[in-house]
């Protein structure tokens, strides 16, 4: 075998730590030892592999999972998926799950006092395309309120799960939107410490792929690995 | 509103709304070669408490000690059917269950084979990362002289291998500790 060359690893403070005594939920979880290094090997750059899998529009249109229109406003969230020197990556898997335009997600532990829809699940998932593209279109989604601490509000997010190529690649994350007023008081968002590196997670309003008389675009790039990384967020 | 952190009014990531689709205990079918195993286990926290939203996946070779992943260029069979991956929540007592077979070995970075492991990252609300680790195997005589598990101090190595359970052949234990006394060894992989 010819010799592995490995995945480049982020600048520091560009990902967050295990460790944020802002984040309460991290306190008990975090590892308190350091991580040990580890070079990458073949089980690190391989990876779970997703093949083409029948077209399922519903997957990848949020607004028709149900009987009828899903309350909100339509959105159009699209991007690239590229690999760590900006190239598109085809057949990555793509999931988003996402609260209701009222900020209620359809989960049993989900106590928030604010209207299920009962034509938005919230989630989909798309396999990139040849030049590493995914779209979807869902509803704008709204702000939540969690305990984490005196008045604590989610700015709106979709939740992203990727596949890039190996092992490595693996993200989850989240997307949030320009503009956002909650996002200098959120923990979550301002867990990643490089200012630059955290605005990553904002999406761009995209006057492109915005549909007349139908629905604005969001444009949310996700880069796997290398400078340009985008942050962990679970 | 309380000041306390609660699971309800919960952030995300509710794992089971957004990853239930590709959640599936059974990483390796019937007809697929190498020795049948179970792995069982707990995620536990700082307190030694059940992790009740945590999710696990799983990465692993067949049992010829070959990815289904085109970087993988060695010369040995393939198995039709087998992904290697698995996915699975843990449940209100933070117990997570996978079926599949023992992996074999694949090379290190110096070109020697590695131990039979697993790669694994464990979710969960309050890790903003992933945490990443393996699964080695009991009686395995290759740990040993395993690189990864040679970066590792010696008195925490047990955290990576898998015990036997339950008496039944292929029956393993392999718990995550996050935090505090027996935590697990997890990996710096960058990302
Ligand atoms: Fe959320």
């Amino acid at each position: 075998m010819a010799p592995l060359t490995g995945y480049r690893r982020p600048y520091p403070g560009t990902q967050p730590n295990h460790l944020h005594p802002t984040y309460r939920s991290s306190l008990k979880r975090a590892p308190a030892q350091p991580l040990v290094y580890l070079p990458h090997t073949l089980s690190e750059i391989t990876g779970p592999v997703f093949g083409p899998e029948p077209a399922d529009l519903k997957a990848t249109d949020l607004t028709k999972q149900g009987h009828g229109d899903p309350l909100g406003k339509r959105i159009i969230v699209s991007g690239r998926v590229l690999d760590e020197n900006g190239r598109p990556l085809r057949g990555a898997l793509v999931e988003i799950w996402q609260a209701n335009s009222a900020g209620r997600y359809l989960h049993r532990n989900d106590q928030h006092n604010a209207p299920l829809d009962p034509n938005f699940i919230g989630e989909g998932h798309a396999l990139t395309d040849d030049q590493g593209r995914y779209r979807f279109v869902t509803i704008r989604p709204g702000e939540y309120p969690w305990g984490n601490h005196y008045n604590a509000w989610r700015p709106a997010h979709i939740h992203f799960s990727v596949f890039g190529p190996a092992f490595v690649t693996r993200l989850v994350t989240q997307m949030y939107f320009p503009g956002d007023a909650l996002l200098p008081y959120d923990p979550i968002f301002n867990c990643t410490a490089d200012e630059k590196a955290r605005n990553r997670l904002i999406s761009v309003f995209d006057w492109e792929t915005t549909v007349p008389s139908h629905a604005l675009g969001y444009k949310f790039d996700i880069v796997l690995a290398g400078r340009d990384a985008t942050p962990m967020e679970i | 509103m309380s000041l306390q952190a609660t699971t309800s009014h919960t952030v995300g990531p509710f794992f089971s709304i957004g990853l239930t689709r590709l959640a599936h205990a059974e990483i390796a079918g019937p007809g697929v070669a190498g020795e049948r195993i179970v792995i069982e286990g707990r995620v536990l926290d700082g307190d030694g408490k059940p992790v009740p939203d945590a999710l696990i996946e799983l990465w692993q070779a067949n049992s010829h000690g070959k990815y289904a992943h085109p970087e993988d260029s060695q010369e040995k069979p393939i198995e039709p059917g087998f992904k290697g991956y698995g996915r699975q929540p843990s449940d209100d007592a933070g117990k997570f269950r996978f079926t599949t077979i023992k992996p074999g070995p694949v090379p290190g970075p110096d070109g020697k084979p590695q131990a039979p492991h697993i790669s694994v990252s464990v979710f969960a609300r309050g890790l903003q990362r992933r945490l990443v680790t393996r699964i080695y195997f009991p009686d395995e005589a290759a740990n040993a002289s395993d690189f990864a598990l040679g970066r590792v101090d010696p008195a925490r190595r047990g955290t990576l291998i898998a015990k036997k359970a339950g008496g039944q052949p292929g029956q393993l234990e392999w718990n995550v500790i996050l935090q505090g006394a027996g935590e697990t060894v997890f990996f710096d992989i960058g990302l």
